[in-house]
Order: C-alpha cells, then structure tokens, then sequence
C-alpha cells in the first residue's frame, strides 16, 4: 500500500474515472474535483516534505505561480489557455528550483527552511496585491469561454477527467521516484543528510531537484484552479489557505507515501462537509467539529490514514497466521 | 525625502509596535526552543485571551491592566492544561504530528469563539486611551508606552525565571538535551506543560496590553501570528534577547518600510528582510544551532 | 448574544440542502419542478460568509434576507402561486470563492428557485457562475465590481449600484458640496485599502480629482488587516489636507480615526468613500467624539421611507446594528418576492424574464426607478450621509436628505 505498483495506481484511476458515469450530480462532482485539486497540490508538497523530508509552509508560492500565469497569459497576452496552463507549470518549476537553490545553498534546513517557504509566499502575495499586472486588488477574472480550447467546459465532467489525469501523472511521478535512483538519494538526505553526502550524494542538487518536481506539481494545481473558478487574487493565490491544505492533506493521509495525499484530501474534505451536515448553519460550529476530529484523527492514526491501514492490514495478516499457526499446530 | 520630523516618530511608533510583537514573540520562541515545535495555534490563542481582556472589563469592569493581573496566570494554567493533556498525549511526540494538532487546535478555538460570541468586531472606549505623551519630537499614545515598559519588564522577568529558578534551569536543560535531562530525572513532560504555559501567559499580558488601543474579534490574532513567526526565526530559535531585540527590530523595519513603500508594499519589508538575515545567518541573530 | 429561536429552525432548513446533495449522490437530479403544487414552497438559497474572515458582514446579510423571508410570509406569501411561502434554504460561504461555489451547487440540487446572496465580489462572481450553468437567478446583494454584470449571464441581477456608478456620484457629490460650502477643500489625501475598492477608488479619484479643482498631496495604500495606522497619520499631519477620503473596511476605518484623534489630526474635512465605518451606527455609538462630521458615500436606505423604517426599528429591537447589509439583502428578497409574484411561477427561466422587466418599487433603497440593464438596475445610488449629533443623517441628494451638510468641519 505504501509503495503502489503502477497497477495499482491504474486500478485506482480508472475506478475513479468512472464517477461521472455513474452520478450526474454537480454537487458530488464539484466536491470531487475540489478534493482532487487539494490531493495534487499535496501530492506536490509531499515529493519535497515527504520523501524529502523538507517541510514547506509555503507552498502556495507555486500554486499561485501556477495560477497566475495561467491566467495572465491568457487575459493579457492573448495566450492560448492550454499553453498557458503549461507555462504555468513551467514556471512553477522554475521558481522552485529557484527558492529551492537560494535555500538550500544556505543550509537552511528544517523549521528555519519551513518558515523562509512561508516568506517566500508572503513576499509573492504582497507583491501581487499590489502589481498592476496581477490586476493588484482587484484580481483577474478569466473570461467566459465554454469551449475546450479554452480550456474551458460546459459541464463539470471533463474538469473532473483532467484533474484525476492529472492526479494520475503526478501518481506515476511518485511511482518513478520511489523506484529511481534520485529517489533513493532524496530519502537517504532525508534520512541523514551527512551521511548521504559522506558517501557521495549531492545533496543540495538533489533537494533543488526534488523542489523543482514538488513546485511543478503544484503549479498544476494552481493552474488547474484558476480555469476551473475563473477568479483569483492575491489571496487566492498567494494566502496561507492553500499551503495549509497543501501539507494537510500527505500527512493525515500519509506522508511520504503515493496514496497519502489522495487520502488525506478526501478525508479532510468529506470531514468538512460532514461537519457543515451535522451542525446546521451555527456559524462556526462545523469547523470547531472538524479541528476536533482533525486532532483526534492525529491522536489515533499518528502516521496518517496509509500508516492507519498499515497497522490494519499487519494485525489482519497476524491475525490469520495465528488462526492458522492454531489450525495447523 | 522624509524629513526628521517623520522620521523619528516613526521610528519610535515602530519601537512601541515592536514591543508589543516581542511580547507575542517570546511565548512563541520559548515554545519553540523547548519542545522544538511550530505553534500553529498562537493566533488563536491570542485571540482567545483577547476575547478575556475583553470581557473583563465588560462584565467585571476590570481595567485591562489590573486584569493581566488575573488572566496571566489563568492563562498559564490552561497553557499548562492544554500542553499536558492535549497536545503532548495526541502527537504521541512526533512533532510533525504535533504541526497538525496544534493546526487543528487553532481551528477548534478560533471557530469556538466565533460560535460563541459572533463575528462583531469589539473595542473597549477606555478613557486613557486617547492620551497622549508629548516627547516633544512625537506624540506617543499613553497605552503604547505603557505597553512598551511592561513587555521589557516581562522579557526581564522571563530571562531572570530562566537563568535563576531551578524550573527555568530544567527548562533550559530539556531545549538543549531533551534526553539527557529525562535520564537526569526532570519531567520532561511537566517541563513542556510549564513551557506552553508560559507562553500562554506571555499572550495573556500582550493581550490586555492591546486592548485599550485594537480592536478583538474572532480572527484577530491572526494578522500578528506571522508578524511573530518572522521575530522568533530572526531572533534565534529559543532566545528570549533575540525575541525582544527581534521584535523591536521587526518593529522599526516593518514602520520604515511602511513610511517609504506605502503600507501594502511595505510589509514585504519584514518578510525581505527575514529572508535576508536566513541566508547569511541560518540561525537568526541571537540563536543556537538549526 | 441574540440568536434567539429562529437560528434553530434554521437548523432543521439547512438539512434541505444536506439532505439534497445526499439525494442527488444517489444520481437523482433534482431539477427546478416544472409543475409546483399550489401553495408548496418555493425554495430561496440566501448565501452569505457566515464563518471566516467576513463573518460579520455575512451574519447581517443573512439577517436582512430571512426578514424579508419572514414578511413575505407573514403577509400570505406569494400569493400569485397561491400563498405559497419562501422557504429559505441557508448556505455558508466560508468567505472564500469555493465555499460559495460548493453551496450554490448544493441549492442548486435542494431545488432552490433563485439564490441571493455572496456579499464578497469574488464570492458572487464565481457563485453566478455557477449558477448560470442551471439558469438558476442570482441576485447580488452587495458586490460591487463592475464586472459582475458585464460578462454576459443571463441570470446575474444587481439590485444596488456598482463600483463605478458609486466612484462617479461620490466624486460629483463632493464637489458640489465643496462647492456649496464655498470651496473650502483644496488639497486631498486619500487612504485606501489594498484590494478592489480601495485600489480601484483611488485610481478613478487620482485622474479626477485634479480636473475638479482638487490637488491630490498623497494616496496611501494600505492592507486589511492593518495593525497600526501610526505612520500613515503622521503623512497627514504632515501634510496637513484640507479632506482626507478613506476608502476602508471597519476595523481599519475605526483604528484610523482612533490614531487620528489620539494625534490631534483635524482635517476640514473626512470625505469616505464605501467607508467601512463612517455610516455605521455601531461606530458612532462606541465612539461618538472619533465620529464626528465624517461625510461617508455608501450604500444607505431611504430615511423618508417608512417601511425602511420599521425594519431598522425591528433590526434595533434585535439588538443588532442596521447595517447596510441588512437592508440590501431586504431590498434583494422583496425583489425576488416580487418578481415571483409577476411571473406567477417558480419556474427559473420565467422568474429570469420577470427580473428583467422589473419596475419594482416596493423596496427601501433611496434609488431611482428599477430597471434593469444587462442585469444592473439602473436606478441604483449611493448617496451621501454624514454623521451628526449621535445620529447619521443623509445630506445629499436632496431628493432624500434629511439634514444640511457641515462642512468644513467647525473648529472646536
């Protein structure tokens, strides 16, 4: 489970995939693609904060690259939206390996590197609300245009289908570094970064590599926002909201493993709603539900939802080997 | 340019505003030296003891500065209370784990707040409020000036329990060798109980020091949670000097940076500046190791 | 706390929209009922950020809107869709875009046959949005961003006035009261937040302001929230306006004056513009010396309109502030109402056809005839008030004025 085969990961994908044949209701979908849209801007922060084992409080500074290339490309320069999306990606990358070498290069590490990614965000979302090209205040709201050219869709479905295909690549990203040898390397940093870089590994470049591949991922999800809303603003793009849920969603699912942020956003996001159902419309109350259960949830399942099923399936599998050791004996 | 006749109260506002910073800064950084986690919840504490201040004055009629009297050790208390029996046994001593209690705990008292005493923002109309000390160069509001004494009196405070009381020395003992002060017999986990607790308490007295001049409600804690994170971090992980000069520092930068970038751009100053100080000194100017 | 019982019948409504998001999971789509039963309900999302940073203003918008709702149905309901009563059908947008989103999607399922709504401008944008996918009317209760209603949709109305229409009379309005009181302002500093509004007020005022006789010494940016306002009232001491314009949400607006009365800074003048503060009782009754002669150009009711008086005496008896929340949200259900009764359906497309010929004249918005182009009604102002005494007395248009202005600000 913590280290899915490629079919494994296909399994699950085409499951998913079938959702929007089998439920017509926007609300469901709406609350799918939300949820998916989380679970890729965590699968982002959980190359560099998982298997990196750099924790990033700032990870909104790729999702609002993302976002905002995205759409300023679009509405200012007459790009086309998909190409935009791309530059947005790319430009994602760019300033992660950029915040990543700047960083690491000063051996920044641990909660001094968490909180220097938090002002890198900060930096950029000051900036922002104050640029003209960023529309400054007011935002950029991205044109009406239902056609897939532009990026652009009528009905929610094949928002839902880009999104999982891009929760699928960044799955498939996931797989290759958990078999590659940059991601043994990226675990040994990790693990212990003198001792890695006692025995010849590179350490800075691989963690400004792991940034580049965590902020590109995220940058997507940024992207993928802007055209599914069609509104953003500094604090959209840039605020402390999204790096929140960024880092939220790896480790209550599992951090460091493949499935741990699809988890965990689902789990985060159905926990929202079913707190909204349960308490009403008592300003607040739904949320006090949520912290609560979000507290309890650490308390009892320390290493997030795939530790969870870990624990199940090895108690499961001592379990039937007792009962078979008793059978057998 | 910007003639001295501006410049200098402004320098001295951001000395005032600075302290106040400070103040919320040092609960932070002992919280952080000690038990080596990132308090997420600290906004919403302070919100939470400002919500106090608050009504004490509303129902008990309790100026804000005799009430720090009581809320700081109530306040110490319930940090003692929330460490012990929430945070500590839930994280099960992971801190990553300890990053999410404390994430949800600032969801749980921030909403709590909202569902109980509604969205309206609240201020107190104290007669001294509006007072003013004339320096001659500046007028300096009257609760500014007392709020700067009293954080550099508290900082004092803080360093003396420290360095002289036998807690303040196990204290230290856990932020440097958690380990080694266990296997020496401290309890560790009454240690960090008493830790949070005085960082409760320093929210405590920064809240009442507040009041008189802001404004409480349910989100109001967090617009100075970044604002500290930066001090603690600039200031050396766990140093109380480095908290009190990082904050009037912070103080002085972000109000000239306000002066001549205009007030939005202006508090990129703050965050500039803190990357700056990272990349040349990684562990902030008064701190120890990473 | 004043939430009383009508919060918990609210509870068991809102159960409508979980239990109609849990009915369509199952694949059931609920579409709008083609065929209503005479007299069942006719279902009303209100939206509003009831919880995050806009709570406040979410709460008073939700209070004004199920008023109305309360009204309506007190009197017989609609009665051209015999008696039916307004159920409302609450929804928390969570003062970001997506909550709102998740709601209207929610309503849209629980059969909902328009929805008000979304204070924020980025929440009613995106809200609309959505809604338009379904046809499914949206009224805007407060938003001011032009483009709200220059995008084309259909099903997108505005009751009040736009950020440009409120930048134009604002500016026209100052300079005739300038004029009148014999042109004591000559210099301005302007004070603004960061985000729509402010930026966007500040820009129209910097072009104009100079073409209108004014000399603009400085505009000051700043961010919601702002700490301290120290610095930026040493500028104006400094410089020493004639007018100062604020254009800021409340609790800066009331740190603002604060600072500026705690530094002895008096201005000819205050001139705000959408003034978080500046016509708000709330304000004027925790700090009546602050609030003095501010001259605020914002959203207001009609004060010689009776029925916009009875409801500030129901919202007073409440214990609440009649904040300008409350009565657009009023004002947006009874156009509903309204056009419900005119349409003689709950049906979202004849509901849409009514909304676009409305002459509704029924409201308590000091406006000009209701019509509606492109989904903003033109007859829709703010209009200038200023704050006397321990009262806020409108000062202009004379139309509804019910005091003359003070200006300049007499020197103590």
């Amino acid at each position: 489970m913590s280290r899915p085969s490629t079919t494994q990961i296909f399994l699950v994908i085409a499951v998913l995939a079938t959702v929007p044949l089998l439920t017509a209701s926007n609300v469901v979908l709406n609350f799918l693609i939300v949820a998916l849209l989380i679970a890729l801007a965590g699968q982002g922060w959980n190359v560099l904060g998982g298997y990196g084992g750099q924790y990033s409080f700032g990870h909104a500074a790729f999702f609002g690259t993302g976002a905002y290339l995205t759409a300023i490309l679009q509405t200012r320069y007459g790009v086309n939206a998909w190409g935009a999306f791309a530059l947005g990606i790319m430009g994602g990358a760019l300033i992660g390996a950029a915040i990543g070498a700047v960083t690491f290069r000063s051996g920044l590490r641990g909660s001094y590197f968490a909180l220097v990614t938090l002002a890198f965000a900060e930096v950029l979302r000051i900036l922002a609300s104050v640029a003209p090209i960023t529309g400054a205040g007011v935002g950029i709201l991205i044109p009406l245009d239902l056609r897939p050219q532009a990026f652009q869709f009528q009905s929610r479905a094949p928002f839902y289908w880009i999104v999982l295909a891009l929760v699928a690549g960044s799955l498939i990203i996931v797989h290759r570094i958990e078999q590659s040898r940059f991601g043994a390397w990226l675990v040994a940093v990790r693990e212990n970064e003198d001792a890695a870089s006692a025995l010849g590994v590179d350490a800075t470049r691989i963690k400004v590599a792991a940034t580049a591949i965590s902020a590109a991922i995220t940058a997507a999800a940024g992207g993928f926002y802007a055209q599914y809303f069609l509104f953003i603003d500094s604090g959209i793009a840039f605020g402390p909201w999204i790096s929140i849920e960024a880092l939220l969603a790896p480790i209550v699912g599992g951090i460091g493993t493949a499935f741990g942020p699809l988890l965990g956003a689902f789990v985060v996001k159905a926990l929202g709603e079913l707190a909204k159902l349960a308490t009403g419309d008592a300003p607040g109350l739904d949320l006090v539900i949520y912290g609560s259960v979000l507290v309890l949830i650490v308390a009892f399942a320390p290493r997030g939802i795939v530790g969870l099923l870990a624990d199940l399936r090895s108690r499961i599998e001592r379990l039937r080997s007792s009962v078979l050791q008793r059978a057998h004996g | 340019m910007l003639s001295p006749t501006i410049l200098a109260p402004a320098i001295l506002n951001g000395v005032l505003t600075g302290a106040v910073y400070a103040l919320v800064a040092l609960g932070l950084t002992l919280i952080y030296g000690v038990l080596h986690i990132i308090n997420f919840a600290h906004g919403a504490l302070l919100t939470a003891t400002m919500f106090a201040a608050f009504f004490a004055h509303r129902l008990l009629g309790l100026d804000p500065y005799l009430a720090a009297l009581v809320l700081t050790p109530l306040f110490f208390v319930l940090g003692y209370g929330l460490q012990r029996f929430v945070i500590g046994p839930a994280a099960h001593g992971d801190d990553r784990n300890v990053l999410l209690v404390t994430l949800g705990l600032a969801v749980v008292i921030e909403n709590a707040l909202l569902y109980a005493f509604r969205a309206d923002t609240r201020t107190l109309n104290l007669g001294y409020a509006f007072d003013v000390v004339d320096f001659g160069i500046a007028f300096l509001a009257v609760p500014r000036v007392v709020a700067f004494g009293v954080a550099l009196v508290v900082a004092l405070l803080l360093w003396l329990i420290l360095s002289l009381t036998d807690t303040g020395k196990a204290i230290r003992a856990v932020a440097k060798e958690r380990l080694g002060a266990e296997l020496s017999g401290i309890d560790v986990a009454h240690i960090f109980a008493v830790t949070f607790g005085l960082g409760t308490a320093c929210l405590a007295v920064a809240a009442c020091l507040l009041i008189p001049t802001y404004y409480v409600n349910p989100h109001v804690g967090n617009a100075f949670v970044l604002v500290a994170f930066t001090i603690v971090v600039l200031g050396g992980m766990g140093s109380v000097t480095g908290a009190l000069l990082g904050g009037l520092f912070v103080g002085v930068v972000e109000s000239l940076c306000g002066l001549y970038l205009g007030e939005s751009l202006g508090q990129i100053g703050i965050f500039v500046m803190f990357i700056l100080v990272l990349l040349f000194r990684p562990t902030g100017l008064f701190g120890a190791r990473a | 706390m004043s939430h009383g019982s009508g919060w918990i019948t609210r509870r068991r409504l809102l159960r409508t929209t979980g239990l109609g998001a849990a009915a369509a999971a199952t694949g059931l789509v609920s579409a709008p009922a083609a065929l209503r039963a005479q007299g069942s309900a006719v279902k009303l999302g209100v939206l509003h950020p009831v919880s995050g940073a806009l709570s406040y203003s979410g709460q008073q918008g939700r209070l004004g809107a199920t008023i109305a709702i309360e009204e309506v149905n007190a009197a017989g309901g609609i009665k051209a869709l015999g008696g039916a009563k307004i159920e409302p059908v609450l929804g928390d947008a969570q003062s970001t875009p997506e909550g709102g989103n998740a709601e209207v999607e929610k309503m849209n399922a629980a059969g909902v046959a328009a929805i008000v709504g979304g204070y924020a401008s980025s929440i009613c944008l995106t809200a609309s949005q959505t809604a338009a996918r379904y046809d499914l009317p949206y009224l805007v209760d407060v938003g001011v961003a032009d483009n709200i209603v220059t995008r084309g949709l259909k099903n997108t109305f505005r009751f009040g006035p736009g950020f440009g229409v409120i930048a134009k009379t604002a500016l026209d309005n100052l300079v005739t009261i300038n004029d009148q009181a014999g042109k004591p302002a000559k210099t301005v500093m302007i004070v603004n937040e960061d985000s729509l509004f402010g930026s966007g007020l500040a820009k129209l005022l910097n072009a104009q302001l100079p073409e209108r006789g004014f000399h603009v010494l400085e505009t000051i940016p700043h961010p919601t929230p702002t700490r301290d306002f120290n610095n930026v009232v040493l500028k104006i001491k400094a410089q020493n306006p004639d007018l100062v314009i604020p254009a800021n949400y409340y609790n800066e607006y009331v740190l603002l004056a604060r600072t500026m009365q705690q530094q002895r800074v008096r201005p000819k003048g205050i001139y705000s513009v959408l003034g978080g503060a500046a016509s708000s009782y709330k304000f004027v009754k925790e700090f009546p010396e602050a609030a003095q002669y501010i001259m605020d150009c914002n959203h207001w009711f009609d004060p010689r309109n009776p029925k916009a008086l009875a409801l500030k005496k129901k919202v007073d008896d409440r214990g609440e502030f009649y904040t300008y929340e409350v009565y657009m949200n009023y004002s947006c259900v009874l156009l509903l109402a309204d056009a419900l009764e005119r349409a003689a359906s709950a049906e979202r497309p004849k509901i849409i056809a009514a909304l676009e010929s409305s002459m509704f004249s029924e409201q308590v918005m000091p406006y000009g005839p209701t019509k509606f182009v492109n989904g903003q009604n033109q007859g829709a102002a703010p209009v200038n008030t200023q704050v006397l005494g321990n009262d806020i007395q409108v000062i202009f248009p004379q139309a509804f004025a019910t005091a003359k202005p003070v200006f300049p600000v007499p020197r103590a």
